[in-house]
C-alpha cells in the first residue's frame, strides 16, 4: 500500500461557514499499543478518526521464500515465527501439511502430545491478549496478572520441549520429545490453579463498568462483514458465526474431545462488538482447559513420532492443510516436485484478514478506540506480514 | 508562619533590615524550604506509588537502591538531571522551554495554602481556598503550552485534552467546595479545619449527607485533575505515546512528574483539610511542640491515605474515553453537585449549628461501610493466598 494513494489535504466545509482540516497522524510503527510494528495512517477530525489505514510490511521476513531454500524438516524452526505469539500451532500447521503430501500417519500418542501442546499455546495466547486489551485500555493491573499465569505455561512448555516462546517441538510424523515424566501431573495442578483465576480474572477487569463501557458497541461487526473480509477464528465467533475449523473440519484428535465453540452473544451491546470479541476469548480458555483435561487423562501408549526418512522427499503434488491457531483458521498450502525442497509455500492467517477489515469499521470512532480495536482483534505484527 | 516572620523582622535576626527587603529574604527562605519539602514528598510518592502498584499486580517494584528500594527517586532525579536536554527542531523552542516551569509555578503555589498543622502554614490567606482552586489552574496553561510547543500532534491532542479536562472538572470541584464553605463561612484553610474537630463526628464528611456527597465529588473532580487514572487522558500512554509530555526529556520531563506527584499530595491535603478534620487533634498536651508534632502526624497520615486510595484506583481502573469523560462530568458530575449545594444551603437554613444525631448516624454509616469493605478486602486476601504461593514446580 502506498501512502502517497491518501488524499493529504481534505478541507471540509461546516454548514456555519467555518473550515476544519483533518489532521494526518501517523499511528506506528513505534506507537507503544501497536502490538509490535503495524502502522496506521489515521485521517482525524480532532480525535474523531474519518478513516484509519494499515499500512503493512514492517515484519516482514520472506519465511516463505526460506521454506524453499532449507528443505522441509529444517523449516520447522522458521514456523515458530510465523506466530511467535502461538507457536505450537503453526508448527502443527507445517507437519500436517507435509504428512499431507507424504500420506503420514502420526501414532496417536504423537497426536495427543500436539494437542496438548497446541491448546497449552492457545491459552498463553489468550491470556497475552486479554491482558494487553486491559493495557491497551489503561488498566495495567490485569495485563501483569495475566502475563503470570502465562509464565506458567511457559515453564509447562519448557518442560516439553526446551523453549519458551519458540518451541520447535513438533516433527514431521509426530513430536520431537515425548511427555516428561511427572507432566500429566503438574500440568493438571495448573489446570487446577488456573480455571478459577479466569472467573477471577473477569470479576478484576471484564465486568469493570468502565472497561465494558470502553468496548461494547464499539468497532461493531456484523457477521456478514466478518464472512466478506473473512475474518477467522475469534474474530469471527465474536461476530456471532459458530466456525471452529477443529469442529467444522476436524483434524488431528480433536474430533475424541468434548468442547463448546463459543460464540458472541452480544450480552453488554450489539452482536459483534469489541467486548463480543473479548469475551469469546475469555470462554474459549475455558474450554481449552476442558481439551486439556480430556486429553492428559486419555494420553495413549506408543511412538510419539512415526517413521520418516531422514531425507524427506514427498511425491509431487501439493496440499493444504488447515488448522485453528489461536487467530483462527490458519491455512498452510505447500507444492511439492519431488524434491528435498518445497517448490512453494504459502501460509494463510487470522491477523492479515483482521489488518484489512479495520479500515471499514473504524470510521467515526474516536482514536482511543483504534488501540481497542487493535487489541481485541488480537492482531500479532509477524502473522500479518510472515 | 506569619508570626515567626514577624518575629524575625521586629526583633530577630532581619531586624535592622529595611522592611522590604527583610520580607523578600523571608519569603525566599520559606519558599526554599517549601521546594526541598515537594521534592521529598513528590520523590518519596513516586517510590511509594510504585511499590504499591507492584504489590497490587504481584510484582516486586524497585527494591535495590536503599533500604526496600526508599531512595530510588533520588537515583531516577539524578539520573534525569544528567539526561541530555532535547528541544525538538521544529518546537516553538522558547515556549516549549517555558512550559514545565509554567505548570511548576501553577502546582508551587498552590502550597502556600497548604496546611500542615496549627500555624504550620505559609500563608493562611482568607480566600485560601480559593487561591488555591485559582493557581491551580496555571499547570493547564503549562501543560497546554508544552503540547503546542513540541510540535507534535500526539502532544497537541494531549495538550488540548488536558484543557478540555481540567476546566470542565473545575468546576464540580468548586461546587464541592462551596458546600463546606457554606458551613464555615470562611474560606481561609486553617479557619475550615478549626470549624471540624479531632472526633470523626466532628468532620465535615458525617456532617450532614450533602457534605458526604460533596467529598466523593470533590475527590474524583481532583482526580481528574491531577490527571490520574481513570482521568489520565492527557498522557494516555497507550493512546497519545506520551501525551502531551512526549518530546520532553531529562530535567524538564522531571518537572512534570514532579508536579504529578506532589499534586497528588494536594488533593490528599485538600480533601484532609475540607473533609477529613484537618489536623485536628484531641488537647493531650500542654506541651506545644508534641502537639504540633502530632498534628502534623495526623494530618500527613490522613493526607497519605487517600493518596494511596488514589494509587489503589489508579492500579485498578482502566480509563475512560474523551467523550465519556466529559459527560461525566457535565451530564452527572456538575447537575448532581448543584443539587447537591442546593440541599447543602437547605440544611445549613434547617439546622444552622448542624445536628448531632444526623453526624453520629452518619458516622455509624460510614464505620459500617469501611467494615465491611475491610471483610470483602480479607475473604479476597484469604482466598487469594494459596493461589499467590502456588509453586509451579512442586
Amino acid at each position: 500500500m502506498s501512502t502517497n494513494a491518501i488524499d493529504l489535504d481534505i478541507v471540509r466545509e461546516h454548514p456555519q461557514g467555518l473550515e476544519t482540516e483533518e489532521m494526518t497522524l501517523n499511528m506506528g510503527p513505534q506507537h507503544p499499543s501497536t502490538h509490535g510494528v503495524l502502522r496506521f495512517v489515521v485521517k482525524a477530525d480532532g480525535e474523531v478518526m474519518r478513516r484509519a489505514i494499515p499500512d503493512i510490511g514492517y515484519l516482514h521476513r520472506s519465511i516463505e521464500k526460506i521454506a524453499e531454500k532449507v528443505g522441509y524438516h529444517g523449516f520447522m524452526p522458521y514456523t515458530d515465527r510465523v506466530d511467535y505469539v502461538s507457536a505450537m500451532q503453526c508448527n502443527q500447521g507445517w507437519a500436517m501439511a507435509c504428512e499431507a503430501l507424504a500420506g503420514i500417519t502420526v501414532p496417536r500418542r504423537g497426536e495427543y502430545c500436539r494437542v496438548i501442546a497446541c491448546e497449552f499455546g492457545r491459552i498463553a495466547s489468550h491470556l497475552l491478549s486479554v491482558g494487553a486489551t486491559g493495557m491497551d485500555i489503561g488498566a495495567v493491573t490485569p495485563f501483569t496478572h495475566a502475563i503470570r499465569e502465562r509464565e506458567y505455561i511457559n515453564d509447562i512448555l519448557e518442560e516439553l520441549c526446551g523453549a519458551r516462546l519458540t518451541f520447535n517441538f513438533m516433527r514431521i510424523g509426530g513430536c520431537a520429545w515425548d511427555l516428561p515424566p511427572g507432566f500429566t501431573r503438574r500440568a493438571i495442578a495448573f489446570l487446577d490453579r488456573f480455571e478459577p483465576l479466569i472467573d477471577e480474572f473477569n470479576e478484576l477487569i471484564s465486568f469493570n463498568k468502565i472497561y465494558v463501557e470502553r468496548l461494547a458497541d464499539v468497532a461493531v461487526i456484523p457477521a456478514e462483514m466478518a464472512i466478506a473480509y473473512n475474518l477467522v477464528g475469534p474474530n469471527l465467533r465474536g461476530s456471532g458465526v459458530r466456525y471452529d475449523v477443529r469442529k467444522d473440519a476436524p483434524y488431528s484428535v480433536y474430533p475424541e474431545f468434548e468442547f463448546d465453540v463459543p460464540v458472541g452473544t452480544g450480552e453488554r451491546g450489539t452482536v459483534g462488538d469489541s467486548y463480543d470479541r473479548y469475551m469469546v476469548r475469555m470462554r474459549e480458555m475455558k474450554e481449552s482447559c476442558k481439551i486439556l483435561r480430556q486429553a492428559l487423562a486419555g494420553v495413549p501408549e506408543g511412538p510419539v513420532v512415526a517413521k520418516v526418512p531422514r531425507t524427506f522427499r514427498p511425491p509431487a503434488g501439493e496440499a493444504y492443510v488447515r488448522v485453528e491457531a489461536s487467530r483462527g483458521d490458519m491455512g498452510w498450502f505447500v507444492v511439492s516436485d519431488g524434491s528435498a525442497f518445497p517448490y512453494r509455500v504459502h501460509i494463510r492467517t487470522g491477523s492479515f484478514a483482521a489488518m484489512a477489515v479495520i479500515e471499514e469499521i473504524s470510521r467515526g470512532l474516536m482514536i482511543a478506540d483504534l488501540v481497542a480495536v487493535i487489541a481485541t482483534l488480537d492482531i500479532v505484527a509477524p502473522e500479518v506480514d510472515r | 508562619m506569619q508570626q515567626f516572620a514577624d518575629y524575625l523582622l521586629d526583633e530577630g535576626l532581619l531586624a535592622g533590615m529595611p522592611k522590604s527587603l527583610g520580607y523578600v529574604l523571608v519569603v525566599a527562605f520559606f519558599a526554599f524550604v517549601l521546594l526541598n519539602f515537594i521534592m521529598l514528598v513528590a520523590g518519596v510518592t513516586s517510590w511509594l506509588e510504585r511499590r504499591v502498584w507492584a504489590r497490587i499486580q504481584s510484582r516486586i517494584g524497585p527494591n535495590r537502591v536503599g533500604p526496600q528500594g526508599a531512595i530510588q527517586w533520588l537515583a531516577d532525579g539524578i539520573k534525569n538531571i544528567m539526561k541530555e536536554d532535547i528541544v525538538p527542531t521544529a518546537a516553538d523552542a522558547p515556549l516549549f522551554k517555558l512550559a514545565p516551569y509554567l505548570a511548576m509555578i501553577g502546582f508551587f503555589g498552590a502550597w502556600a495554602c497548604v496546611p500542615f498543622g496549627d500555624g504550620l502554614i505559609v500563608a493562611d490567606l482568607n480566600v485560601g481556598v480559593l487561591y488555591i482552586t485559582a493557581v491551580t489552574g496555571l499547570v493547564v496553561v503549562g501543560i497546554l503550552m508544552a503540547g503546542w510547543a513540541s510540535n507534535n500532534k500526539w502532544a497537541l491532542l494531549g495538550g488540548i485534552r488536558s484543557a478540555a479536562q481540567i476546566v470542565s472538572y473545575e468546576i464540580p470541584a468548586a461546587i464541592a467546595v462551596n458546600t463546606v464553605i457554606l458551613l464555615t463561612g470562611t474560606l481561609s484553610m486553617q479557619g475550615i479545619i478549626r470549624a471540624q474537630g479531632w472526633a470523626p463526628w466532628n468532620w465535615f464528611l458525617f456532617d450532614n449527607p450533602f457534605t458526604f456527597v460533596a467529598f466523593f465529588l470533590f475527590f474524583v473532580a481532583l482526580l481528574a485533575e491531577g490527571n490520574r487514572t481513570p482521568f489520565d487522558l492527557p498522557e494516555a500512554e497507550s493512546e497519545l505515546v506520551a501525551g502531551a509530555f512526549t518530546e520532553y526529556s531529562g530535567l524538564r520531563s522531571l518537572l512534570f512528574f514532579l508536579v504529578e506527584w506532589g499534586n497528588l499530595y494536594i488533593v490528599g491535603a485538600l480533601c484532609t483539610s475540607l473533609f477529613l478534620g484537618g489536623w485536628q487533634v484531641p488537647a493531650f498536651t500542654d506541651n506545644g511542640f508534641l502537639l504540633g508534632l502530632a498534628q502534623f502526624v495526623v494530618f500527613f497520615a490522613k493526607s497519605y491515605f487517600l493518596v494511596f486510595v488514589a494509587m489503589w484506583i489508579r492500579a485498578t481502573l482502566p480509563r475512560v474515553r474523551v467523550d465519556q469523560l466529559m459527560s461525566v462530568c457535565w451530564k452527572y458530575l456538575v447537575p448532581i453537585s448543584f443539587v447537591n449545594l442546593l440541599g447543602a444551603m437547605l440544611w445549613v437554613v434547617a439546622f444552622p449549628n448542624g445536628w448531632l444525631p444526623m453526624r453520629l448516624g452518619m458516622f455509624l454509616f460510614g464505620v459500617m461501610t469501611t467494615l465491611y469493605f475491610l471483610m470483602r478486602v480479607a475473604f479476597h486476601l484469604r482466598r487469594a493466598r494459596p493461589l499467590m504461593t502456588w509453586n509451579p514446580i512442586a
